[in-house]
């Protein structure tokens, strides 16, 4: 909410500097924004009056003026504009003058003659023809009769461009103070004064008809009050220069007098208002109802708008004139011609004026204050206040009695006044009576115990309301800090830790995190290679997404990690390990809100990375989770992945997720031109299955043997298979098995293959001999016969 | 006899004098000192001496031998320091060479700033709370006092699943999730994702982190949503830091306040950072509002408390000097790798 200060000081006089009003403001409530000063831009800029005008010597086009600058010297300044006469006031730019838009003005000389300075248009000082109407775009600003014609005046104060604008944010419980008055009560407030109130003239009313006008609300339930009051005689003309000027400075383009009127009532009260030609009025008649099926508006701004019976309007005997409290018709507002008006000052269910503005896409000053609930008591003095400004400007003959349709007024609320309660809540210690001067102060009525809270602050239902009051103007910063007491537990919980700990040890192997987006396209789906009817495909859906890219609620964090590595890839990042504990989002039967799971993705692409480097680092992972007895068992059915490269980890029959390249059509669909390595592991069934108990084990007493294994076997056979016998058949003293070699080659035969193993045998109770050893090997090599494992010669 | 050993004495000392190596001493000592040295040689004749005169070259004798062994193993020490000083002077590196590097991976930047956020209040006594992302209207806006139609949800742009559920547009509804299930005294953090329907730019991202605070108990008062929040925000950018309430509205606290904190790089002085105020908004908060507690199940006339909400990716742009918001989603390992 833009406020002029020149405005404000008529209800509130402002006694401090404009920075401490500001702080005062921002910590009382109503947070200033910004500062400005009109027309602070323009600098040297004066009133000049025209003494003289003569030919420029060699020039046709151009003059050579005489300005009087109220100095005892007159300048003479070389212009090319054609409007200027003898005695006519106009702004001068002097020597070093900048202008709105910033252009700096010098001294100069233009075919020969000197000339001090420039003539100023409207433009050049930052104006528009709303601003001065009697003004002409394409030359010099001649100073009206409304300016203070002065030679040598500053120009913004001879022309009213030296308000301060005062920016606040208004906050969406008070739509009261999306006014003048609003504001300059909060002002009052803060500086622990009343606003005394405004008396205007008590109008006549009478309750629905005159034989003028006939007002009827035909749903009370979203229209509480509607007040319309005739204004004949009307001559449409630009309103004054003070007019114009506050609109001006709260950042509201001057139409013309009576849309002037309707803007500067709505900017001091805060009661929108409307304004109809009586001609465009079938049957004088105002019918405040429900739009009917298919019904049409053509609004102001020229836009065909299609109605709905969920939206209220203003209509005439035929049809509808304007959306209630959203924007008014194009054929039925006031036209140069118009000579009788009919105000309007209404008040309308706020969640269907907003609700009417949503669905149309138009959201106005006017439905912005309708929509946070306004008060059915303020437009009466609204209409007060415009027919006042009428009379005060001359432009009309008002109609009495108004008509004043009531369908709903609001009783006062009465709280309990309970000061206890409120200092015990706000930790302060304030007297019954000091409490009771704020709420005055705010137009709250205290009597004994009882609050009665005015009609226009909806908002405050509830002793916690009243003490917020009380908090801000007994000041926030005046309430001592506490610390908290008592006994309490911080701690993270086990998952919380684990989550940690996996966090942790996975940046230690080298492994970056990430963040991705939970949600992704459908597309990526079809980008995994994913079939048709694949699971995952069955995704908690956006009703209303932003783009088709983030339209779903992922199932897997694969396509996230992968839009990642892509993202590097292509800015030729020549590797990336990364990894994120990333939740997925699982549809569940007979459950509005889905299942929401943690994944460990694991994602790498560039030389430092292969299948069994992603392998190795989920085996660490696994043991530092305490979870023995992995198993990686190969997989070639997930259709994402490279079939001969993918990899499910189980413990016992549970499978903890999965681990592989990633299928050469998926990368070529991220467009990733390496090798891309993924992993897509189960949190909770980790976590479950964790184990971060350890116990020591004594070290060893007597000394190992270490044996080697050289074996052939075929090609085919999986070295995992080959360790499980090995260890089966071991026996007890086998204390570590270790691969040191898989060749296939020239020394030997085709289709076969040479695995060597290490072995180191220990007993905990006695040194061991060649023979404990010897026997051990006898029985893994008859154990691998079996299998048609046999030792390489 | 004497003069002889004397000659022996000299002798072995001009020969160690010229060894040059470990091995020439050996030979040195053998020549000297060995069974067939000369020193032993020299002893053999001992017998053809007198009685009286025995003992006296005796003792000589001896006198020489621990001479020549001292001198020896003085010129072993100094051979040795030689060889160990060629030695080093031969292994000599250029120690400007880079050093081999282990790989570590980096936090993501809001993880780095969120583990600080949380270690704080855990040292404060909260715990750490969490819920759902995919939330139900009731928890995100209905049981938080904002009812349909309520302007405050024009402010929060939602992601719609369905009429009832919806993606969480802030950290909000596991205040009243806590509510239903814990009774006080409560002390919460609850930091999570949570999504608003803007477009992605330098300052708006459909996602991004809250970080919530709950505390109910009996007798809380709003002292204590200050002396909290001085307290978190004095252990996150140091002691000096003061903290400034304002006045300000959410539905679901009564009374409600944003706060500042003093401009933690020119000290509340005024700068860029803080566009010359001097003082810079983090965190939202207020008394929770009677009503809200009513609806979590809390009897508000025997409990009270407060609430408050912080953006982390606000945080951490701060911390790090971020000023693009789509940093944190690109996961480019040139970002990453910087923290």
């Amino acid at each position: 909410m833009k406020v002029s200060k020149k405005w404000l000081n008529d209800f509130y006089q402002i006694k401090v500097s404009d920075k401490n009003f500001a702080d005062a403001m921002t910590l009382s409530g109503s947070k200033v924004e910004s500062l400005k000063c009109e027309g602070d831009e323009i600098k040297n800029v004066v009133v000049g009056k025209i003494i003289e005008i003569s030919k420029h010597e060699d020039a046709d086009r151009l003059l050579v003026c005489t300005v009087d600058v109220g100095a005892a010297e007159t300048l003479n300044i070389v212009t090319g504009a054609q409007n200027l006469s003898l005695g006519d006031f106009v702004p001068l730019a002097l020597d070093g003058a900048v202008l709105a838009n910033g252009t700096e003005i010098e001294k100069g000389e233009i075919r020969g003659v000197a000339s001090a300075g420039m003539l100023c248009s409207l433009a050049e000082l930052g104006l528009t023809l709303n601003d001065f109407p009697y003004a002409i775009e394409d030359g010099i600003f001649i100073l009206g009769e409304d300016c203070v014609r002065e030679p040598g005046l500053p120009i913004q104060s001879a022309i009213g461009l030296d308000d301060l604008t005062i920016e606040f944010e208004i906050t969406s419980n008070r739509p009261d103070c999306l006014s003048i008055v609003g504001l300059a009560r909060e002002a009052a407030a803060t500086f622990n004064e009343k606003l005394p109130m405004k008396v205007r003239k008590e109008l006549n009313t009478t309750n629905s008809l005159t034989d003028r006008l006939d007002v009827e609300i035909h749903d009370s339930s979203l229209c509480y009050r509607y007040i319309g009051a005739i204004v004949e005689n009307v001559k449409i003309a630009p309103s004054p220069r003070w007019m114009r000027e506050r609109l001006r400075a709260c950042g509201v383009r001057p139409i013309n007098n009576i849309v002037d009127i309707t803007n500067y009532v709505m900017l001091e009260l805060g009661q929108p208002m409307h304004a109809f030609d009586i001609r465009y009025l079938k049957g004088n008649k105002v019918n405040v109802r429900r739009a009917k099926h298919d019904e049409k508006i053509v609004t102001l701004e020229g836009e065909e708008r299609n109605l709905t019976p969920d939206m209220l309007v203003i209509a005439d005997a035929e049809k509808p004139v304007a959306i209630a409290g959203v924007m008014g018709g194009e054929y039925s507002g006031v036209m140069d011609d118009t000579t009788t008006v009919v105000f309007e000052s209404a008040c309308f269910n706020g969640a269907s004026v907003r609700a009417t503005a949503k669905e149309l896409g138009m959201r106005t000053e006017s439905s912005a204050r309708f929509e946070k609930g306004l008060d059915p008591h303020g437009c009466l003095n609204s209409m007060s206040c415009a027919l006042e400004l009428v009379e005060k400007l001359k432009i009309g003959k008002v109609v009495e009695p108004v008509v004043d349709c009531i369908a709903f007024l609001p009783k006062e609320r009465q709280l309990d006044f309970d000061w206890k309660w409120i200092n015990d809540f706000i930790g302060i210690d304030l007297e019954k009576d000091k409490q009771a001067v704020i709420l005055e102060n705010l137009s709250f009525k205290v009597k004994g115990n009882t609050v009665s809270v005015p009609t226009f602050r909806n908002d405050v239902e509830h002793k916690a309301d009243l003490s917020e009051e009380i908090a801000r103007f007994y000041g926030y910063e005046n309430i001592d800090n506490v610390a908290l007491s008592g006994i309490a537990e911080g701690m993270l919980s086990e998952k919380q830790s684990f989550e940690k700990l996996i966090n942790t040890s996975l940046l230690a192997m080298g492994y970056s995190e990430v963040q991705s987006y939970s949600f992704i396209s459908d597309k990526a789906y079809d980008k995994m290679n994913l079939a048709n009817d694949s699971h995952y495909r069955n995704s908690v859906r956006l009703l209303n997404p932003l783009s088709e890219d983030i339209a779903v609620m992922r199932t897997t964090p694969l396509p996230s990690m992968l839009e990642i590595l892509a993202a590097n890839y292509n800015k030729r990042n020549t590797e990336a390990g990364l990894f994120e504990l990333a939740t997925v989002y699982i549809p569940r039967k007979n459950e509005e809100l889905p299942l929401e799971k943690q994944k460990i993705t694991i994602g790498a692409y560039g030389e430092d990375y292969d299948f069994f480097k992603l392998k190795g680092s989920i085996e660490e992972l696994l043991e530092i989770a305490g979870i023995e007895n992995i198993k990686f068992e190969p997989d070639a059915d997930l259709s994402h992945f490279h079939s001969g490269r993918c990899a499910r980890v189980k413990k016992d029959e549970l499978s903890l997720g999965v681990l592989g390249e990633v299928h050469p059509t998926v990368c070529e669909n991220f467009a990733i031109s390496a090798r891309v390595l993924c992993a897509e592991l189960d949190f909770e069934l980790i976590f479950a299955n964790k184990n971060l108990r350890r116990s020591y084990k004594p070290l060893p007493k007597y000394p190992a043997i270490e044996r080697d294994l050289a074996l052939i076997c075929d090609f085919d056979t999986p070295v995992g298979h080959i360790s499980d016998l090995i260890s089966d058949a071991a026996g007890e003293f086998l204390e570590n098995l270790e691969l040191f070699d898989v060749y296939e080659g020239s020394q030997i035969k085709e289709g076969k293959k040479s695995v060597a193993f290490s072995l180191r045998l220990r007993s905990h109770e006695r040194t061991l001999n060649d023979r404990d050893a010897d026997l051990a090997m006898e029985k893994i090599v008859s154990h691998l016969k079996n299998s048609e494992i046999y030792l390489r010669d | 006899m004497k003069e002889q050993l004397s000659k022996v004495r000299e002798l072995a000392y001009e020969a160690l004098e010229a060894v040059r190596s470990s091995q020439e001493l050996d030979l040195v000592r053998v020549k000297y000192l060995g069974k067939k040295g000369e020193l032993t040689a020299l002893l053999k004749q001992m017998g053809k001496l007198t009685a009286e005169e025995r003992p006296i070259v005796g003792q000589l004798a001896n006198e020489i031998r621990s001479q020549i062994e001292q001198m020896i193993s003085q010129r072993l020490k100094a051979l040795r320091a030689a060889d160990l000083e060629e030695r080093l002077s031969k292994e000599k590196i250029d120690v400007t060479l880079p050093g081999v590097r282990h790989k570590i991976g980096s936090k993501h930047p809001l993880t780095i700033v969120l583990e600080e956020v949380e270690e704080i209040f855990l040292g404060l006594g909260f715990s750490i709370a969490e819920g759902p992302e995919v939330e139900l209207d009731y928890y995100n806006f209905e049981a938080l006092n904002i009812p349909k139609n309520h302007p405050a949800r024009d402010t929060q742009d939602t992601f719609y699943i369905s009429e009832t559920t919806l993606l969480r547009t802030q950290t909000s509804p596991v205040q009243i999730r806590v509510m239903e299930t814990q009774t006080p005294p409560i002390r919460i953090i609850a930091p999570g994702r949570v999504y608003r329907s803007d477009a992605v730019d330098a300052t708006h991202s459909p996602l991004f982190h809250q970080i919530e605070g709950l505390v109910i108990d009996k007798g809380i008062t709003m002292g204590h949503l200050k002396g909290c929040l001085e307290a978190f925000a004095k252990r996150l950018y140091g002691d000096e830091t003061k903290i400034r309430l304002r006045p300000h509205h959410f539905p679901f606290t009564e009374p409600s306040c944003e706060i500042d904190v003093s401009c933690f790089r020119c000290k509340g002085a005024g700068c860029g950072m803080c566009k010359g105020e001097g003082w810079i908004e983090i965190l939202g908060g207020g008394m929770v509002h009677p009503k809200v507690l009513k609806t979590g199940g809390i009897d508000p006339e025997i409990y009270s408390g407060f609430a408050f909400g912080v953006g982390l990716e606000r945080l951490t742009m701060f911390r790090f000097n971020i000023d693009d918001l789509r940093l944190f989603f690109e996961n480019d390992i040139r970002f990453l790798s910087q923290f």
